[in-house]
Protein backbone atom coordinates (compact mmCIF):
# COMPACT_ATOMS: atom_id res chain seq x y z
CA UNK A 1 0.00 0.00 0.00
CA UNK A 2 2.54 2.02 1.05
CA UNK A 3 4.77 1.71 -2.34
CA UNK A 4 0.95 2.45 -4.16
CA UNK A 5 0.36 5.62 -2.67
CA UNK A 6 4.47 6.52 -3.53
CA UNK A 7 3.42 6.31 -6.84
CA UNK A 8 1.59 9.60 -6.68
CA UNK A 9 5.26 11.41 -5.67
CA UNK A 10 5.68 10.90 -9.40
CA UNK A 11 4.58 13.47 -11.22
CA UNK A 12 4.04 11.95 -14.33
CA UNK A 13 1.63 9.91 -12.34
CA UNK A 14 -0.15 12.60 -11.36
CA UNK A 15 -0.25 14.33 -14.61
CA UNK A 16 -1.98 11.12 -15.95
CA UNK A 17 -4.31 10.92 -13.29
CA UNK A 18 -5.70 14.77 -13.74
CA UNK A 19 -6.00 14.40 -17.40
CA UNK A 20 -7.30 10.65 -17.35
CA UNK A 21 -10.13 12.35 -14.91
CA UNK A 22 -10.94 15.64 -16.95
CA UNK A 23 -10.76 13.53 -20.24
CA UNK A 24 -13.41 10.98 -18.36
CA UNK A 25 -15.39 13.79 -17.86
CA UNK A 26 -15.87 15.45 -20.77
CA UNK A 27 -16.15 12.05 -22.89
CA UNK A 28 -18.56 10.86 -21.21
CA UNK A 29 -20.88 14.39 -20.99
CA UNK A 30 -20.29 14.06 -24.74
CA UNK A 31 -21.09 10.26 -25.41
CA UNK A 32 -24.93 10.68 -23.84
CA UNK A 33 -25.20 13.11 -26.87
CA UNK A 34 -23.60 11.04 -29.18
CA UNK A 35 -24.87 7.62 -28.32
CA UNK A 36 -28.54 8.85 -28.34
CA UNK A 37 -28.11 10.93 -31.73
CA UNK A 38 -26.11 7.71 -33.22
CA UNK A 39 -23.13 9.92 -33.89
CA UNK A 40 -20.95 7.04 -31.89
CA UNK A 41 -18.93 6.07 -35.08
CA UNK A 42 -17.92 9.75 -35.43
CA UNK A 43 -15.98 9.11 -32.28
CA UNK A 44 -14.49 5.61 -33.41
CA UNK A 45 -13.59 7.33 -36.84
CA UNK A 46 -11.92 10.31 -35.53
CA UNK A 47 -9.83 8.15 -33.58
CA UNK A 48 -8.40 5.81 -36.03
CA UNK A 49 -7.97 9.00 -38.36
CA UNK A 50 -6.08 10.51 -35.32
CA UNK A 51 -3.61 7.33 -35.44
CA UNK A 52 -2.62 7.55 -39.12
CA UNK A 53 -2.45 11.39 -38.70
CA UNK A 54 0.20 11.08 -36.07
CA UNK A 55 2.50 7.79 -37.58
CA UNK A 56 2.52 9.49 -40.20
CA UNK A 57 3.83 12.80 -38.89
CA UNK A 58 6.03 10.31 -36.86
CA UNK A 59 7.16 8.76 -39.65
CA UNK A 60 8.09 11.92 -41.95
CA UNK A 61 9.31 13.31 -38.42
CA UNK A 62 6.88 16.20 -37.93
CA UNK A 63 5.76 16.09 -34.52
CA UNK A 64 2.32 14.12 -34.42
CA UNK A 65 -0.37 16.63 -33.24
CA UNK A 66 0.96 19.58 -35.51
CA UNK A 67 -0.45 17.18 -38.39
CA UNK A 68 -3.01 15.07 -36.33
CA UNK A 69 -4.81 18.10 -34.66
CA UNK A 70 -5.54 19.88 -38.14
CA UNK A 71 -6.26 16.51 -40.42
CA UNK A 72 -8.90 15.55 -37.68
CA UNK A 73 -10.85 19.03 -37.12
CA UNK A 74 -11.40 18.38 -41.31
CA UNK A 75 -12.41 14.73 -40.45
CA UNK A 76 -15.05 16.02 -37.61
CA UNK A 77 -16.86 18.42 -40.55
CA UNK A 78 -16.41 15.24 -43.42
CA UNK A 79 -17.33 12.56 -40.94
CA UNK A 80 -20.59 14.52 -40.07
CA UNK A 81 -21.31 15.43 -43.66
CA UNK A 82 -21.58 11.96 -44.52
CA UNK A 83 -23.57 10.73 -41.14
CA UNK A 84 -25.93 13.59 -41.47
CA UNK A 85 -26.72 12.73 -45.92
CA UNK A 86 -29.02 10.00 -46.02
CA UNK A 87 -28.27 8.89 -49.18
CA UNK A 88 -25.32 7.65 -48.47
CA UNK A 89 -24.40 4.50 -46.15
CA UNK A 90 -22.50 6.52 -43.64
CA UNK A 91 -21.60 3.95 -41.20
CA UNK A 92 -19.68 1.91 -44.11
CA UNK A 93 -17.90 4.96 -45.32
CA UNK A 94 -16.84 5.17 -41.77
CA UNK A 95 -15.74 2.10 -41.59
CA UNK A 96 -14.03 2.13 -44.61
CA UNK A 97 -12.40 5.86 -43.48
CA UNK A 98 -11.37 4.41 -39.92
CA UNK A 99 -9.73 1.19 -41.32
CA UNK A 100 -7.98 3.14 -44.23
CA UNK A 101 -6.05 5.25 -41.87
CA UNK A 102 -4.72 2.22 -39.36
CA UNK A 103 -3.40 0.97 -42.42
CA UNK A 104 -2.00 3.51 -43.99
CA UNK A 105 -0.36 4.90 -40.29
CA UNK A 106 1.09 1.04 -39.88
CA UNK A 107 2.52 1.27 -43.49
CA UNK A 108 4.19 4.21 -43.16
CA UNK A 109 5.52 3.13 -39.46
CA UNK A 110 6.56 -0.15 -40.74
CA UNK A 111 8.88 1.85 -43.67
CA UNK A 112 10.34 3.63 -41.09
CA UNK A 113 11.68 1.95 -38.04
CA UNK A 114 8.92 -0.63 -37.49
CA UNK A 115 6.04 -0.84 -34.65
CA UNK A 116 7.83 0.54 -32.02
CA UNK A 117 7.20 2.22 -28.72
CA UNK A 118 5.73 5.26 -29.99
CA UNK A 119 3.59 3.54 -32.32
CA UNK A 120 2.88 1.63 -29.57
CA UNK A 121 1.82 4.41 -27.14
CA UNK A 122 -0.34 5.69 -29.60
CA UNK A 123 -2.74 2.99 -29.99
CA UNK A 124 -3.04 1.75 -26.36
CA UNK A 125 -1.87 5.00 -24.65
CA UNK A 126 0.98 5.63 -22.29
CA UNK A 127 1.18 7.31 -19.18
CA UNK A 128 5.19 8.45 -19.89
CA UNK A 129 3.78 10.33 -22.87
CA UNK A 130 1.89 13.93 -20.88
CA UNK A 131 4.08 16.77 -20.52
CA UNK A 132 2.57 19.91 -18.10
CA UNK A 133 1.68 21.25 -21.29
CA UNK A 134 -0.79 18.74 -21.95
CA UNK A 135 -2.07 19.04 -18.41
CA UNK A 136 -2.92 22.81 -19.33
CA UNK A 137 -4.48 22.03 -22.35
CA UNK A 138 -6.65 19.56 -21.33
CA UNK A 139 -7.88 21.58 -18.22
CA UNK A 140 -8.35 24.50 -20.74
CA UNK A 141 -10.21 22.35 -22.98
CA UNK A 142 -12.17 20.71 -20.23
CA UNK A 143 -13.25 24.04 -18.66
CA UNK A 144 -14.56 24.63 -22.25
CA UNK A 145 -16.79 21.30 -22.49
CA UNK A 146 -18.18 21.40 -19.00
CA UNK A 147 -19.19 25.35 -19.34
CA UNK A 148 -20.47 24.17 -22.65
CA UNK A 149 -22.46 21.47 -21.26
CA UNK A 150 -23.76 23.59 -18.04
CA UNK A 151 -24.24 26.47 -20.21
CA UNK A 152 -26.44 25.04 -22.70
CA UNK A 153 -27.80 22.10 -21.19
CA UNK A 154 -31.31 22.57 -21.96
CA UNK A 155 -30.59 23.54 -25.71
CA UNK A 156 -28.66 20.10 -26.31
CA UNK A 157 -31.30 17.96 -24.89
CA UNK A 158 -33.77 20.03 -27.10
CA UNK A 159 -31.56 18.93 -30.35
CA UNK A 160 -30.46 15.58 -28.67
CA UNK A 161 -34.24 14.31 -27.96
CA UNK A 162 -36.23 15.68 -31.33
CA UNK A 163 -34.22 18.15 -33.93
CA UNK A 164 -36.99 19.06 -36.00
CA UNK A 165 -38.68 20.31 -32.77
CA UNK A 166 -35.31 22.19 -31.80
CA UNK A 167 -34.80 24.03 -35.11
CA UNK A 168 -38.34 25.02 -35.45
CA UNK A 169 -37.98 26.66 -31.58
CA UNK A 170 -34.99 28.82 -33.11
CA UNK A 171 -31.89 26.81 -31.97
CA UNK A 172 -29.31 26.10 -35.20
CA UNK A 173 -29.47 22.38 -35.31
CA UNK A 174 -26.66 22.59 -37.23
CA UNK A 175 -24.13 25.26 -35.70
CA UNK A 176 -25.06 22.41 -32.00
CA UNK A 177 -24.23 19.07 -34.30
CA UNK A 178 -20.71 20.91 -35.46
CA UNK A 179 -20.44 21.77 -32.36
CA UNK A 180 -20.68 18.43 -31.25
CA UNK A 181 -18.21 16.84 -33.78
CA UNK A 182 -15.71 19.62 -32.92
CA UNK A 183 -15.93 18.79 -29.09
CA UNK A 184 -15.61 14.83 -30.04
CA UNK A 185 -12.57 16.01 -31.61
CA UNK A 186 -11.17 18.25 -29.04
CA UNK A 187 -11.59 14.90 -26.21
CA UNK A 188 -10.08 12.55 -28.55
CA UNK A 189 -7.38 14.41 -29.42
CA UNK A 190 -6.89 14.93 -25.52
CA UNK A 191 -7.72 11.62 -24.38
CA UNK A 192 -6.22 9.60 -26.97
CA UNK A 193 -2.43 10.40 -25.26
CA UNK A 194 -3.51 8.47 -22.34
CA UNK A 195 -5.63 5.61 -23.86
CA UNK A 196 -4.76 5.54 -27.16
CA UNK A 197 -6.29 5.77 -30.48
CA UNK A 198 -7.91 1.60 -29.96
CA UNK A 199 -9.58 2.38 -26.95
CA UNK A 200 -10.25 6.05 -26.65
CA UNK A 201 -14.05 5.43 -28.13
CA UNK A 202 -14.83 3.16 -25.03
CA UNK A 203 -14.58 5.89 -22.34
CA UNK A 204 -16.94 7.61 -25.15
CA UNK A 205 -19.66 5.21 -25.06
CA UNK A 206 -19.24 2.73 -22.16
CA UNK A 207 -20.77 5.00 -19.70
CA UNK A 208 -23.53 6.44 -21.09
CA UNK A 209 -24.39 2.70 -22.48
CA UNK A 210 -24.33 1.79 -18.71
CA UNK A 211 -26.20 4.60 -17.73
CA UNK A 212 -29.02 4.06 -19.89
CA UNK A 213 -29.40 0.74 -18.44
CA UNK A 214 -29.93 2.32 -14.98
CA UNK A 215 -32.00 5.41 -15.71
CA UNK A 216 -35.15 7.05 -17.61
CA UNK A 217 -34.41 10.64 -17.54
CA UNK A 218 -32.13 12.62 -18.78
CA UNK A 219 -30.45 14.21 -16.67
CA UNK A 220 -29.41 10.86 -14.30
CA UNK A 221 -28.94 9.56 -17.27
CA UNK A 222 -26.03 12.04 -17.61
CA UNK A 223 -25.13 12.10 -13.81
CA UNK A 224 -24.84 8.55 -13.89
CA UNK A 225 -22.79 8.30 -16.87
CA UNK A 226 -20.36 10.77 -15.57
CA UNK A 227 -19.95 9.06 -12.52
CA UNK A 228 -19.36 5.67 -13.81
CA UNK A 229 -16.79 6.93 -16.07
CA UNK A 230 -14.51 8.69 -13.23
CA UNK A 231 -15.24 5.41 -11.21
CA UNK A 232 -13.89 3.16 -14.38
CA UNK A 233 -10.80 5.89 -15.25
CA UNK A 234 -9.82 5.52 -11.64
CA UNK A 235 -9.89 1.99 -10.72
CA UNK A 236 -8.59 1.24 -14.42
CA UNK A 237 -5.72 3.67 -13.57
CA UNK A 238 -4.98 1.78 -10.47
CA UNK A 239 -4.92 -1.49 -11.70
CA UNK A 240 -2.58 -0.23 -14.12
CA UNK A 241 -0.31 1.01 -11.83
CA UNK A 242 -0.36 -1.74 -9.22
CA UNK A 243 -0.36 -4.54 -12.50
CA UNK A 244 2.42 -2.66 -14.66
CA UNK A 245 1.32 -5.29 -17.49
CA UNK A 246 -2.13 -3.49 -17.80
CA UNK A 247 -1.75 -0.73 -19.96
CA UNK A 248 -4.06 2.26 -18.94
CA UNK A 249 -6.37 2.49 -21.96
CA UNK A 250 -7.04 -1.17 -22.03
CA UNK A 251 -7.38 -1.23 -18.37
CA UNK A 252 -9.82 1.44 -17.64
CA UNK A 253 -12.27 -0.34 -20.78
CA UNK A 254 -12.36 -3.34 -18.87
CA UNK A 255 -13.87 -1.59 -15.88
CA UNK A 256 -15.97 -0.38 -17.82
CA UNK A 257 -16.60 -3.13 -19.38
CA UNK A 258 -17.39 -4.82 -15.84
CA UNK A 259 -19.05 -2.30 -14.67
CA UNK A 260 -21.82 -2.33 -17.37
CA UNK A 261 -22.40 -6.36 -16.67
CA UNK A 262 -23.19 -5.00 -12.98
CA UNK A 263 -25.21 -2.64 -13.99
CA UNK A 264 -27.43 -5.35 -16.66
CA UNK A 265 -27.86 -7.93 -13.76
CA UNK A 266 -28.46 -5.18 -11.00
CA UNK A 267 -31.39 -4.17 -13.88
CA UNK A 268 -32.33 -7.69 -14.92
CA UNK A 269 -33.07 -9.09 -11.07
CA UNK A 270 -34.06 -5.70 -9.23
CA UNK A 271 -35.73 -3.10 -11.46
CA UNK A 272 -37.67 -5.70 -14.28
CA UNK A 273 -39.07 -7.09 -10.64
CA UNK B 1 -52.65 37.80 -40.76
CA UNK B 2 -50.40 35.83 -39.51
CA UNK B 3 -49.04 33.36 -42.02
CA UNK B 4 -48.68 33.85 -45.89
CA UNK B 5 -47.06 31.64 -48.12
CA UNK B 6 -47.39 32.67 -51.98
CA UNK B 7 -46.31 30.50 -54.87
CA UNK B 8 -43.86 28.06 -53.07
CA UNK B 9 -42.58 25.32 -55.05
CA UNK B 10 -40.41 23.01 -53.66
CA UNK B 11 -38.12 20.26 -55.36
CA UNK B 12 -36.15 17.42 -53.52
CA UNK B 13 -34.08 15.43 -55.87
CA UNK B 14 -35.08 16.22 -58.96
CA UNK B 15 -38.71 16.05 -58.42
CA UNK B 16 -41.06 18.64 -57.96
CA UNK B 17 -43.02 17.85 -54.58
CA UNK B 18 -44.95 21.15 -54.53
CA UNK B 19 -46.11 23.49 -57.16
CA UNK B 20 -46.80 27.25 -56.54
CA UNK B 21 -48.71 26.51 -53.11
CA UNK B 22 -50.21 29.94 -52.19
CA UNK B 23 -52.58 30.27 -49.48
CA UNK B 24 -52.94 32.52 -46.43
CA UNK B 25 -53.47 31.44 -41.90
CA UNK B 26 -55.83 34.37 -40.35
CA UNK B 27 -55.22 34.47 -36.34
CA UNK B 28 -57.40 32.05 -34.42
CA UNK B 29 -58.21 29.86 -37.73
CA UNK B 30 -57.83 26.15 -37.42
CA UNK B 31 -56.28 24.85 -41.01
CA UNK B 32 -56.45 21.53 -41.96
CA UNK B 33 -54.03 20.57 -44.84
CA UNK B 34 -54.89 17.19 -46.28
CA UNK B 35 -54.21 15.58 -49.39
CA UNK B 36 -52.71 12.02 -50.51
CA UNK B 37 -50.17 10.05 -49.62
CA UNK B 38 -47.09 11.69 -51.18
CA UNK B 39 -49.29 14.92 -51.68
CA UNK B 40 -46.40 17.20 -49.73
CA UNK B 41 -48.18 17.78 -46.87
CA UNK B 42 -45.09 17.19 -44.58
CA UNK B 43 -42.84 18.54 -46.87
CA UNK B 44 -44.94 21.90 -46.61
CA UNK B 45 -44.82 21.88 -43.38
CA UNK B 46 -40.98 21.74 -43.21
CA UNK B 47 -41.05 24.33 -46.21
CA UNK B 48 -42.93 26.84 -43.82
CA UNK B 49 -40.56 25.72 -40.76
CA UNK B 50 -37.51 26.70 -43.10
CA UNK B 51 -36.54 22.89 -42.59
CA UNK B 52 -36.55 22.31 -46.66
CA UNK B 53 -35.55 24.83 -48.94
CA UNK B 54 -37.63 26.96 -51.73
CA UNK B 55 -37.20 26.22 -55.26
CA UNK B 56 -39.24 29.37 -55.57
CA UNK B 57 -42.09 31.46 -53.62
CA UNK B 58 -42.25 33.24 -50.06
CA UNK B 59 -43.03 32.19 -47.06
CA UNK B 60 -43.49 35.09 -44.78
CA UNK B 61 -44.83 35.32 -40.90
CA UNK B 62 -45.84 38.61 -40.60
CA UNK B 63 -44.92 38.62 -36.72
CA UNK B 64 -41.14 37.86 -37.59
CA UNK B 65 -40.66 37.45 -33.99
CA UNK B 66 -43.70 34.52 -33.98
CA UNK B 67 -43.19 31.50 -31.54
CA UNK B 68 -44.30 28.19 -33.03
CA UNK B 69 -45.21 24.97 -31.13
CA UNK B 70 -44.63 22.04 -33.41
CA UNK B 71 -45.29 18.67 -33.27
CA UNK B 72 -43.14 16.91 -36.14
CA UNK B 73 -44.52 13.37 -37.33
CA UNK B 74 -43.13 10.99 -35.20
CA UNK B 75 -40.94 8.00 -36.01
CA UNK B 76 -38.76 7.61 -33.13
CA UNK B 77 -36.44 4.86 -32.28
CA UNK B 78 -37.36 3.60 -28.73
CA UNK B 79 -34.76 3.77 -25.74
CA UNK B 80 -34.26 7.47 -25.70
CA UNK B 81 -34.13 8.10 -21.53
CA UNK B 82 -36.35 11.17 -21.21
CA UNK B 83 -38.58 12.12 -18.06
CA UNK B 84 -42.19 13.24 -19.40
CA UNK B 85 -41.33 16.27 -17.89
CA UNK B 86 -38.43 17.11 -18.95
CA UNK B 87 -39.85 16.97 -22.77
CA UNK B 88 -42.69 18.85 -21.78
CA UNK B 89 -40.62 21.54 -20.45
CA UNK B 90 -37.90 21.74 -23.47
CA UNK B 91 -40.53 23.51 -24.68
CA UNK B 92 -39.93 26.48 -23.14
CA UNK B 93 -36.62 26.50 -25.09
CA UNK B 94 -38.60 28.66 -27.63
CA UNK B 95 -37.60 32.19 -26.59
CA UNK B 96 -35.24 31.30 -24.28
CA UNK B 97 -32.70 33.05 -25.55
CA UNK B 98 -29.34 32.74 -23.48
CA UNK B 99 -30.68 32.16 -20.12
CA UNK B 100 -28.78 28.66 -19.80
CA UNK B 101 -31.69 27.37 -16.64
CA UNK B 102 -35.53 27.46 -17.10
CA UNK B 103 -37.10 29.60 -14.71
CA UNK B 104 -39.91 28.89 -12.18
CA UNK B 105 -42.55 29.96 -14.27
CA UNK B 106 -41.24 27.89 -17.67
CA UNK B 107 -41.85 24.73 -14.86
CA UNK B 108 -45.39 25.91 -13.83
CA UNK B 109 -46.33 26.77 -17.67
CA UNK B 110 -45.09 22.99 -18.25
CA UNK B 111 -47.14 21.45 -15.46
CA UNK B 112 -50.09 23.97 -16.45
CA UNK B 113 -50.37 22.25 -20.29
CA UNK B 114 -49.79 18.52 -18.71
CA UNK B 115 -52.74 18.83 -16.38
CA UNK B 116 -55.09 20.99 -19.21
CA UNK B 117 -54.38 17.68 -21.07
CA UNK B 118 -54.60 15.39 -18.15
CA UNK B 119 -51.28 13.87 -18.24
CA UNK B 120 -49.86 15.56 -15.00
CA UNK B 121 -49.86 12.08 -13.12
CA UNK B 122 -46.97 11.00 -16.59
CA UNK B 123 -44.59 13.49 -15.00
CA UNK B 124 -41.77 11.33 -14.11
CA UNK B 125 -42.21 8.38 -15.99
CA UNK B 126 -39.97 7.59 -18.72
CA UNK B 127 -41.79 8.85 -22.22
CA UNK B 128 -40.89 4.99 -23.83
CA UNK B 129 -42.89 2.86 -21.57
CA UNK B 130 -46.42 5.76 -22.69
CA UNK B 131 -48.66 4.38 -25.01
CA UNK B 132 -49.18 6.21 -28.36
CA UNK B 133 -52.21 8.33 -26.99
CA UNK B 134 -50.16 9.58 -24.11
CA UNK B 135 -46.76 10.05 -25.84
CA UNK B 136 -48.77 12.32 -28.48
CA UNK B 137 -50.17 14.19 -25.59
CA UNK B 138 -46.57 14.91 -23.94
CA UNK B 139 -45.56 15.94 -27.48
CA UNK B 140 -48.84 18.43 -28.08
CA UNK B 141 -48.25 19.62 -24.04
CA UNK B 142 -44.48 20.60 -25.37
CA UNK B 143 -45.91 22.35 -28.11
CA UNK B 144 -47.86 24.08 -25.95
CA UNK B 145 -44.75 25.27 -24.32
CA UNK B 146 -43.43 26.32 -26.88
CA UNK B 147 -46.07 28.57 -28.37
CA UNK B 148 -48.82 30.25 -27.58
CA UNK B 149 -50.04 31.64 -30.74
CA UNK B 150 -49.14 28.94 -33.59
CA UNK B 151 -49.05 25.38 -33.48
CA UNK B 152 -48.13 23.30 -36.52
CA UNK B 153 -48.88 19.92 -35.73
CA UNK B 154 -47.81 16.87 -38.54
CA UNK B 155 -50.37 13.89 -38.30
CA UNK B 156 -50.54 14.63 -34.58
CA UNK B 157 -53.20 10.59 -34.63
CA UNK B 158 -51.61 8.31 -37.19
CA UNK B 159 -51.39 5.09 -35.05
CA UNK B 160 -54.02 6.27 -32.70
CA UNK B 161 -56.97 4.53 -31.82
CA UNK B 162 -60.24 6.07 -32.77
CA UNK B 163 -61.30 7.03 -29.04
CA UNK B 164 -57.94 8.38 -28.27
CA UNK B 165 -58.29 9.99 -31.56
CA UNK B 166 -61.16 11.85 -31.22
CA UNK B 167 -59.70 12.87 -27.35
CA UNK B 168 -56.82 14.46 -29.06
CA UNK B 169 -58.54 16.21 -31.59
CA UNK B 170 -60.81 17.69 -29.07
CA UNK B 171 -58.09 19.43 -26.66
CA UNK B 172 -56.56 20.75 -30.42
CA UNK B 173 -60.20 22.24 -31.09
CA UNK B 174 -60.38 23.47 -27.14
CA UNK B 175 -56.93 24.99 -27.59
CA UNK B 176 -58.36 26.76 -30.67
CA UNK B 177 -61.48 27.95 -29.44
CA UNK B 178 -60.59 28.94 -25.98
CA UNK B 179 -57.29 30.16 -26.17
CA UNK B 180 -57.40 30.90 -29.91
CA UNK B 181 -54.69 29.55 -30.60
CA UNK B 182 -53.82 29.51 -34.31
CA UNK B 183 -53.62 25.56 -35.47
CA UNK B 184 -52.16 24.52 -39.11
CA UNK B 185 -52.52 20.62 -38.64
CA UNK B 186 -51.67 17.77 -41.48
CA UNK B 187 -53.76 14.98 -41.40
CA UNK B 188 -54.37 11.79 -43.59
CA UNK B 189 -58.03 11.76 -42.24
CA UNK B 190 -59.89 14.16 -44.01
CA UNK B 191 -63.18 13.58 -42.65
CA UNK B 192 -62.48 14.43 -39.04
CA UNK B 193 -60.22 17.41 -40.16
CA UNK B 194 -63.16 18.57 -42.48
CA UNK B 195 -64.92 17.95 -39.01
CA UNK B 196 -62.67 19.64 -36.32
CA UNK B 197 -61.06 22.64 -38.66
CA UNK B 198 -62.34 25.57 -39.51
CA UNK B 199 -60.56 25.79 -42.97
CA UNK B 200 -58.93 23.25 -45.62
CA UNK B 201 -56.16 23.17 -47.72
CA UNK B 202 -56.03 19.72 -49.87
CA UNK B 203 -53.10 19.52 -51.90
CA UNK B 204 -51.55 17.39 -54.54
CA UNK B 205 -48.69 18.79 -55.22
CA UNK B 206 -50.83 21.87 -56.29
CA UNK B 207 -53.77 23.48 -54.57
CA UNK B 208 -56.79 21.60 -54.97
CA UNK B 209 -59.09 23.36 -52.65
CA UNK B 210 -58.71 26.43 -50.09
CA UNK B 211 -61.41 27.68 -48.47
CA UNK B 212 -63.91 27.15 -45.59
CA UNK B 213 -64.33 23.40 -44.06
CA UNK B 214 -67.78 23.84 -44.89
CA UNK B 215 -67.26 24.84 -48.68
CA UNK B 216 -65.24 22.02 -48.45
CA UNK B 217 -67.69 19.66 -47.70
CA UNK B 218 -69.65 21.16 -50.66
CA UNK B 219 -67.12 21.01 -53.50
CA UNK B 220 -66.59 18.86 -56.03
CA UNK B 221 -63.51 17.58 -54.13
CA UNK B 222 -64.61 17.19 -50.47
CA UNK B 223 -67.44 15.24 -51.62
CA UNK B 224 -64.95 12.87 -53.25
CA UNK B 225 -62.75 12.34 -50.56
CA UNK B 226 -65.31 12.51 -47.56
CA UNK B 227 -67.83 10.88 -49.22
CA UNK B 228 -70.75 13.17 -47.64
CA UNK B 229 -72.31 16.44 -47.81
CA UNK B 230 -71.70 18.56 -44.81
CA UNK B 231 -75.27 18.05 -43.36
CA UNK B 232 -74.34 14.33 -42.16
CA UNK B 233 -71.08 15.98 -40.04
Amino acid sequence: MYDFLNLFSYSFVMRAFVVGILVSLCASLLGVTLVLKKYSMIGDGLTHVGFGAMTVALSLNFAPLFIAVPVMFVCAFLLLKLRENSKINSDAAIALISSSSIAIGVISASLTGGMNVDVYGYMFGSILALTKADVVLCLVLSLIILGIYLFLYNKIFAVTFDEPFASASGINTKKFNTMFSILTAFTVIIGMRIMGTMLISGLIIFPAISAMGLFASYKKVTIAAVIISLVSFVTGMIASCIFSYIPVGAGVVVTNLIILIITRIFKYVFLKS
Amino acid sequence: MMLKVKDVSVSLGGTEILEKISFEVKKGEYVGIVGENGSGKSTLIKTILKQCPLKSGEVRFYDSLIKIGYLPQQNRDKNFPASNFEIVLSGCINGIKNKPFFTKADKEKAISNMERLGIEGLKNKSFDFLSGGEKQRVLLARAMCASEDMLILDEPVTGLDPIVTESMYEAIKKLNEEKHVTVLMVSHDIPAAAKYCTKILHIGKTVRFFGTSKEYLESEIGIHFTGRCCEHV
